[in-house]
């Protein structure tokens, strides 16, 4: 049973789903039965969904969805293609 | 998927998130939107060389990725990674994460996702050097694995390790320097960790 410090050293691992199955269960067993490890791993793992959620929120701009379609219009020979056809010309 | 005709619709899906990440790596939007848009004119130009059955994600934030290092890089100044270092484990954590139970009652995940503003996290992570942005960015908003990002970067995976270590420490001191500013902190949080004595 890995004591604080090694769970705490697999705590990075441990949130990335980095770590083996029998390691896992060792941390898991491990914070079962201490609550400042599991305090320490709770906090970790709602930062990460914070993060997460705070840092991929960005509202394209106008327009940039029409230029995407656009790059596909044209091949590597510069030939039209039907993907870029079927969108209005830009403004 | 590896059928030409349904690339456009397929990758398509993932312009949001690509937007989102290409404005943490160039941290303005003019230069994300070129990113973006120089990132499926690649794919697309390059869609001979994406197998069917891999990851079309993980192959589209490659792309992104590379061409940021390729295209931007050269233009920002060296990055500074001197004090990236300096930090102890579990800086944050230390400092604010015993906060909810020492004020009492906790409302679940309200909490710290209204300590920080969407600005704030933002901020933080762009404010990392490169090196530790990017991996950051990629194993913690994005999602992927160690091996992906290694992949990606071409770099080991024992670097990516290392990278995410320091980057996400960096990030968390930066965190609680906008919290703390704000006066989000009290005095008493303060003191009460200035011992690094968990565990």
């Amino acid at each position: 049973m890995p004591d604080c410090n090694d769970t705490l050293r697999e705590l990075e691992q441990f949130l990335d789903q980095e770590l083996t199955e029998s390691v896992r269960t060792e941390i898991r067993g491990h914070l079962a039965g201490c609550p400042d490890c599991l305090q320490a791993f709770d906090f970790h793992a709602e930062l990460r969904t914070v993060i997460a959620a705070k840092c991929r929120n960005d509202e394209m701009p106008p327009g940039l969805m029409q230029k995407i379609a656009q790059c596909f219009g044209t091949d590597i020979a510069g030939q039209s293609t039907a993907a870029a056809d079927a969108l209005p010309p830009e403004a | 998927m590896a059928e030409r005709d349904d690339f456009p619709e397929q990758a398509m899906q993932y312009a949001p998130q690509l937007y989102s990440a290409a404005m943490r790596l160039t941290r303005n939007s003019a230069d994300a939107e070129d990113l973006v848009q120089d990132t499926y004119l690649r794919a697309w130009r390059s869609f001979s060389t994406f197998q069917e059955g891999t990851n079309l994600r993980a192959w589209l934030y490659r792309i992104l990725t590379n061409s940021f290092i390729n295209k931007y890089r050269a233009k920002q100044r060296r990055p500074d990674e001197t004090g990236m270092d300096n930090i102890e484990d579990l800086y944050l954590y230390k400092r604010i994460g015993t906060l909810d139970s020492a004020l009492g009652s906790r409302s679940a995940e309200d909490t710290m996702f209204d300590m920080f503003t969407d600005d704030e996290v933002k901020a933080a992570l762009e404010a990392l050097p490169e090196n530790f942005r990017i991996p950051v960015l990629l194993a913690d908003v994005e999602g992927f694995a160690y091996k992906e990002i290694a992949e990606m970067l071409d770099i080991p995976v024992g670097t990516v390790m290392s990278r995410l270590h320091r980057g996400r420490k960096g990030m968390h001191k930066l965190l609680y320097d906008f919290a703390s500013e704000r006066g989000l902190i009290r005095d008493n949080a303060f003191s009460k960790t200035t011992e690094p004595d968990h565990a």
